[in-house]
């Protein structure tokens, strides 16, 4: 591993930072990779909820003190973006930014740059602040169509009506009876962050709910999208 | 049978669309439109039911959700069976099948009934608890019989055929009731652009608009109702639902909506579609409207099928276009009730009198009766009701004014419908879920909602204003002012013209006096569904019951199904004015949700069958289902339990496993361990700090076992914690304790020691862990890695190392749960699956072999290891476990737990500490949870030493072993004690060390 | 079902995201090993129990993950006020004031 990454370079040996991306062609299977062929589609009306994974991102966990003007500089420095303001979410080309908690947010890249971005932000920021990747642990699930407003209805509490819930808004919340970041990212569409070992339930919870509806699951795409090899991305040397 | 009944014209039915339904068997037509009650009304249905306790026949009294006599079980199928509908708020359908629910074994003949008459002196109040308790033994066969006789419906036998769900909803708001008063609240809060909900428990909107006899705007109201439906659907921020009951006002105003979506459309609901849906909203403000329900009068007989509400009457003429008989008594105590004998007049039928108890009553209403011709009898009230099977006539006699006592000869008026009216009593109940006590008001002779700290505003009849023009402007005032409340500007809306007559003083009456006092008299029914007559109410004051909550519950009055909506107000009274007490003195019993009966597939919606609890699933569980795991709950998680090959019994099973591991190499799923990251400067400090061992000097590279114990020295959970980096740290939990524990940290450091610079983050799903463990497990290791020494002296044990397996990157910790040579490695959740199936590429020529969480037990009680949760009960501190050694008491911070196990029950001697024990015959597996005792023959209830916690039989050792607590057994080393069994037999056992193999630790050393 | 202003997220929440952790505002003695087994009990295990106004802890567990205080009259079930970890609440009781100037002396 230390010849990809250099602990030492990033954090003295204070953390353990890790590419966790195989090197050659090892397929990796996501939280949902299972649920391939158990996606009901019902074609006899046109469909209103539309429902797909996208799988296998980055997730980085990135915790720090938002009122640190050093820390904002920092993450400015090396995302190319601001912290987003409460409860928001900020998109700069592949990397998306959501606001978790007053001292947490969540950073989704494309899969094989997580580790990278973890260095990156490392070498951007100082101070007390924590980096974690949990792209193992986590997925997207997205919701669109007409009727998705109303399935999210049946599932969470929040209140969806677009005063309260517009384009760019991050709320966690309870789905069902687990929970899910939802961020509503078109008017008829949201992401859901979902746990790993609880996204089977929220998936097969989503798809019962939608079913009043018609529901287009997977394409070929999405669904390939969730067994993929992924190579190692290199770690960027610029800092 | 033909609807004799039916009106040639009128009503809101629809005539072009006839429905066939079965009611008890038998086949009945009616209309679309109409509910089951009118369409058997139509019919000349007149006996319904029988009673709860005398087994009287009884009829249908009212046309909406207060029915307390047509409560039917529903449903063609066993799976579509539905108990204690109101026939008066079903709509028939095409095919409808229905039963009373009450009359066992027969409406015609009834062995109840036959008892209630000969025994009904015999069936005071209190019975059941005066009767049937003693023996008590008996109680389970009383039960059956009174349930069955009871009349309370029954479930399904099998599952239902339909799905329910829920759905949640905010609102600016939420309308309750959808009559003029309620139309009107949602029309002015909709201008204004507020978000409205407006629902109503009827099929359509109106309330008493649908049968009224008053004009709006110089029409029928009928028009103003179709023009305020247009305007509020054209709106795309209000919501108007119908069939919907709001049947509970939470805190905050939080309301749930029990909608049925196609219980008027068929037996079963169409394909994919909720049957019944419940709506979970918050409401920024709620305005009820909630309406007011007639209260019947009480006299004798008064419960013969044919009494029935004036309103009700009303409204099966003029709504349904059915006059439930020929010859109309009509008794009221006010001016609204003479509209039921105009209505009835001008249906065709005969009004043999209007009986108005009031001594000189005179305006409008008695002008029109004059005019058209109707026998009013003033000062009278109808004492008694005629007939058998049903009404035949009524006994009237002069009343005095106050309505105490009779006063003059009685005469008997032939009659076959007896309908009543005694004033109104707003629909409080949900104005009262919160908590809000009705406050009684003299001039409108009923209960008002109180005060009340929800967000909550009421108009019309709820409120005690009983004229149109009152509730379309209490509405309208309600609504702008609810939605500008919520934030909304006002937007003026005048309220229309109506043409009414006007009222006169109604008099307050709740019992009719009778010739003979009350406790001779026929019996006046106060609660027709569970039974209870005035006497019944004297006699409980009588008996010294004082509070109305004891009067209710001695008597069961307000307990049925119906909670009471038609009798309470009238039981109240007559239970004060035995007291001598007024209403407000005594009060009213506490109305609860739900305000009519919700099924429980509404209550569980989509929670149920596959998506009953979420079900946690491991990166490597299609491998677990793929090689035949039998499956264990831990918390959420599925865990594999153990692996049975074909044939194998689960002992077979565990003891393959149990041997595989310690002769060659067994592999566990542990993803489901809690795992948190922690970072910060001063994560160690922390750790030190919730931890009862010392953190201070762990290396980068190393692991420790920790022990978390509460404030009050008892240990809670416990895990492995390595040291990543100098300000890095991943500590693993319990697979059912993560969530907790990662609360737990984060609350000491938000509450405690915010100044400390840690953050937590919880990775337990972003790791897949696998343990092998055994001999062989180098060996297997070894095969995968290249990227890390596993020389013993390389890799020590209680060290972790990252590198590569099976080219996936991992990090590698040296641990053991089972005392063998270990290895736990830990990949990115994505390349679980695949790590795994290359270890078991690589580990068949070592036989490597699954094993679950049974064997895992098993393995680790072999060495004597705990399970937080398991040997220990939130009473155990680490010296009761004897594990002093991960105790660290001169920590410079007086950590989590310290001072708690300092406390003098603390360190008392004979503590329940843990030890081994060894049957006496090596055979014989102690059942878990069983009491040990010094001497099995001492007399009952014996002193009882502690409990096997776990308990397990040992292939490797060839003979059962088991933990437990015994009172001071440290020092009981080498003693026997004994365990009574609840057959009566004895295990006798010997006190051990719980470390039954390799004491040394050697096997994991290798 | 509690309807709560979260003081972090700033923003009223269903009570299914939240857990209740009990009375608020009990520090953790400095010296716990110079407590006597009295002081410790009672700060272990003595708790408020009032008819009217409480301070309470509550997380927003599916949420922010953020403790948080809430002012609660028990009876009635009103939320007063929410307010962050190591602010004083402003809506107080006679017994909470009476207990300050007990602690004050």
């Amino acid at each position: 591993m230390s010849d990809v990454i250099d602990i030492d370079a990033i954090g003295e040996g204070q953390v353990a930072v890790m590419d966790q991306l195989p090197s050659g062609e090892i397929p990796a299977e996501s939280p949902l990779h299972h649920l391939d062929s158990t996606v009901p589609t019902f074609t006899s009306k046109p469909a209103g909820v539309r429902l797909w994974e996208e799988a296998l991102k980055g997730h980085l966990v990135l915790r720090g003190n938002a009122e640190d003007p050093t820390f904002q500089r920092g993450v400015e420095a090396a995302l190319g973006m601001a912290l987003p303001e409460r409860l928001r979410s900020v998109q700069q080309g592949p990397l998306s930014l959501r606001w978790i908690a007053p001292d947490e947010w969540l950073l989704v890249c494309p899969g094989d740059q997580a580790a990278a971005l973890e260095i990156r932000l490392r070498r951007h920021l100082s101070g007390h602040f924590a980096v974690v990747n949990v792209s193992g642990g986590q997925t997207l699930i997205h919701l669109a169509g007409p009727d998705a407003a109303m399935v999210l209805k049946k599932s969470c509490p929040y209140d969806l009506h677009e005063h309260n819930f517009p384009i760019g808004k991050v709320v966690t919340t309870v789905l069902a009876k687990t929970q899910a970041t939802l961020c509503k990212i078109a008017a008829d569409q949201w992401e859901l962050v979902v746990r790993r070992s609880f996204a089977d339930y929220a998936w097969r919870w989503l798809v019962d709910a939608s079913a009043e509806y018609g529901l287009i699951g997977d394409t070929p795409a999405t669904a390939a999208q969730r067994r993929a090899s992924t190579g190692r991305h290199p770690v960027s040397s610029e800092t | 049978m033909t609807q004799i009944n039916r009106l040639s014209s009128g009503g809101r039915i629809d005539r072009e669309t006839p429905i066939r339904f079965v009611f008890n068997g038998r086949h009945y037509g009616g209309y679309r439109g109409d509910t089951l009650a009118s369409a058997l009304l139509a019919n000349g249905v007149k006996v319904v039911g029988r009673s709860f306790k005398y087994g009287r026949p009884r009829g249908i009294v009212a046309a909406g959700a207060e029915e307390p006599n047509a409560i039917f079980q529903l449903g063609a199928e066993e799976s579509t069976q539905v108990p204690n509908v109101r026939a008066t708020q079903q709509e028939i359908f095409e095919g409808l099948v229905s039963r009373p629910t009450s009359g066992w074994p027969g409406l015609g003949f009834d062995l109840m009934g036959a008892a209630g008459k000969l025994f009904g002196r015999m069936l005071p109040p209190g019975f059941y608890y005066k009767t049937f308790m003693f023996p008590q033994s008996f109680w389970e066969v009383y039960e059956k019989y009174i349930r069955k006789a009871a009349g309370l419906g029954r479930s399904p036998r099998v599952p239902d055929a339909d799905i329910y769900d829920h759905l949640n909803q905010h609102t600016d708001v939420l309308v309750v009731g959808a009559g003029p008063a309620g139309l009107s609240a949602a029309l002015a809060a909709a201008r204004t652009g507020a978000r409205v909900i407006l629902a109503d428990e009827q099929a359509e909107p109106g309330g008493s608009l649908l049968y009224s006899r008053d004009l709006i705007d110089g029409e029928a109201p009928d028009r103003w109702l179709h023009n305020t439906l247009t305007e509020l659907a054209g709106y795309e921020h209000v919501q108007v639902l119908t069939r919907a009951t709001v049947n509970g006002y939470h805190d905050h105003n939080f309301l749930t909506i029990h909608e049925r979506r196609s219980d008027h459309l068929s037996d079963r609901a169409p394909e994919g579609q909720a049957r019944q849906r419940m709506h979970r909203v918050r409401a920024h403000w709620v305005v009820l409207a909630t309406g007011a329900h007639e209260r019947p009068l009480v006299f004798g007989h008064n419960d013969l099928p044919g009494c029935m509400l004036a309103s009700a009457v009303s409204t099966y003429i003029r709504q349904y276009g059915v006059v439930p008989g020929r010859r109309l008594v009509l008794m009221t105590t006010n001016d609204y009730g003479y509209r039921t004998a105009f209505d009835w007049q001008d249906s065709g039928h005969e009004v043999v009198a209007v009986v108005d108890t009031r001594q000189n009553p005179e305006g409008p209403y008695q002008e029109e009766a004059r005019a058209r011709g109707l026998t009013l009898m003033r000062g009278c009230a109808v004492i008694e009701a005629k007939g058998g099977q049903q009404v035949t006539g009524a006994v009237i006699a002069p009343i005095d004014a106050d309505g105490g006592r009779v006063t003059g000869a009685t005469r008997v008026l032939a009659c076959d419908t007896l309908a009543s009216s005694g004033g109104w009593s707003p629909a409080v109940h949900l104005s009262c879920h919160t908590g809000s006590r009705p406050v009684w008001r003299d001039d409108i002779i009923g209960f008002v909602p109180g005060e009340t700290v929800q967000r909550q505003l009421v108009a019309g009849a709820v409120d005690g204003t009983y004229s149109l023009a009152g509730c379309l402007r209490e509405g309208l005032r309600a609504g702008v002012e609810a939605a500008v409340k919520a934030g909304y500007p006002s937007v003026p809306t005048a309220a229309p013209k109506v043409n009414e007559l006007t009222e006169g003083e109604a008099m307050a009456l709740f019992c009719v006096p009778h010739l003979k006092r009350t406790s001779r008299a026929p019996k006046q029914f106060v609660d027709f569904q569970t039974d209870v007559t005035a006497a019944a109410i004297e006699l409980a004051t009588r008996e010294g019951f004082e509070s109305i909550e004891h009067v209710k519950r001695y008597t069961a009055m307000g307990f049925g199904t119906d909670q009471g909506k038609l009798g309470n107000i009238n039981g109240m009274a007559i239970a004060a004015r035995s007291m001598n007490k007024t209403i407000p003195e005594t009060g009213t019993t506490v109305f609860r949700p739900n305000y009519t009966p919700v099924t429980f597939g509404a209550i569980a919606g989509r929670h149920c069958d596959e998506l009953f609890d979420p079900k946690r699933y491991t990166a490597m569980h299609p491998w677990h289902v793929e090689h035949g795991a039998k499956f264990e709950d831990v918390g959420q998680w599925k865990r594999p339990w153990y692996y049975p090959k074909p044939g194998e019994t689960m002992q077979q099973a565990l003891d393959r496993e149990c041997r595989a591991t310690r002769e060659s190499i067994g592999i566990l799923d542990a993803s489901t361990l809690g795992k948190i990251d922690i970072q910060g400067k001063d994560a160690r400090e922390f750790l030190g700090r919730v931890y009862t061992n010392a953190w201070a000097k762990l290396a980068v590279g190393k692991c420790r076992y920790g022990l978390m114990c509460g404030e009050d020295g008892m240990v809670f959970d416990d895990g492995v914690t390595s040291c990543l980096g100098e300000q890095h740290f991943l500590m693993t939990t319990t697979s059912g304790g993560a969530a907790r524990v990662l609360e737990w940290l984060e609350f000491y450091h938000q509450t405690e020691w915010p100044e400390l610079e840690v953050y937590f983050n919880t990775v337990t799903d972003h790791w897949a862990t696998m343990s092998i463990a055994g001999p062989n497990s180098r060996k297997l290791l070894a095969e995968l890695c290249d990227d890390i020494d596993l020389d013993r002296d390389a890799f020590r044990f209680m060290d972790w190392r990252q590198g590569t397996v099976a080219g996936v990157p991992a990090r590698v910790f040296r641990i053991s749960f089972t005392g063998e040579l270990s290895f736990e490695i830990n990949v990115q959740a994505n390349y679980g699956l695949y790590v795994w199936e290359k270890l078991f590429e690589h580990g068949a020529k070592y036989n490597l072999t699954p094993y679950g969480t049974e064997t895992m037990h098993i393995l680790r009680a072999e060495k004597g290891f705990i399970i937080a949760g398991q040997d220990t009960d939130g009473a155990v501190h680490p010296y009761d476990l004897g594990m002093s050694w991960a105790v660290k008491e001169d920590k410079p911070f007086s950590f989590i737990g310290k001072r708690g196990m300092k406390r003098a029950d603390c360190v008392r001697e004979d503590r329940k500490q843990l030890v081994g024990l060894k049957t006496r015959n090596p055979k014989v597996v102690l059942p878990e949870g069983a009491q040990a005792v010094n001497d099995p023959n001492q007399p009952k209830p014996m002193t009882m030493l502690g409990h096997v916690t776990s308990s397990y039989y040992s292939a490797n050792l060839g003979r059962s072993i088991a933990m437990g607590l015994i009172r001071d057994g440290f020092n009981r080393m080498g003693d026997t004690v004994y365990y009574p069994q609840t057959d009566g037999s004895v295990i006798e056992a010997e006190i051990c060390s719980p470390i039954f193999l390799d004491p040394k630790g050697e096997r994991q050393n290798v | 079902m509690f309807y709560i202003h979260c003081p972090y997220c700033c923003e009223y929440r269903e009570e299914e995201e939240f857990h209740a952790k009990g009375q608020a505002h009990i520090a953790r003695p400095a010296d716990p090993d110079q407590c006597s087994d009295e002081e410790w009990g009672t700060y272990l295990y003595f708790r408020k129990n009032p008819r009217g106004l409480h301070h309470e802890i509550w997380v927003h567990a599916i949420g922010c993950r953020k403790f948080f205080n809430v002012t609660r009259d028990t009876q009635t079930y009103e939320i007063k006020e929410t307010y962050k970890m190591g602010e004083q609440p402003k809506v107080t009781s006679v017994s909470d004031t009476l207990e300050t100037e007990e602690a004050a002396q």
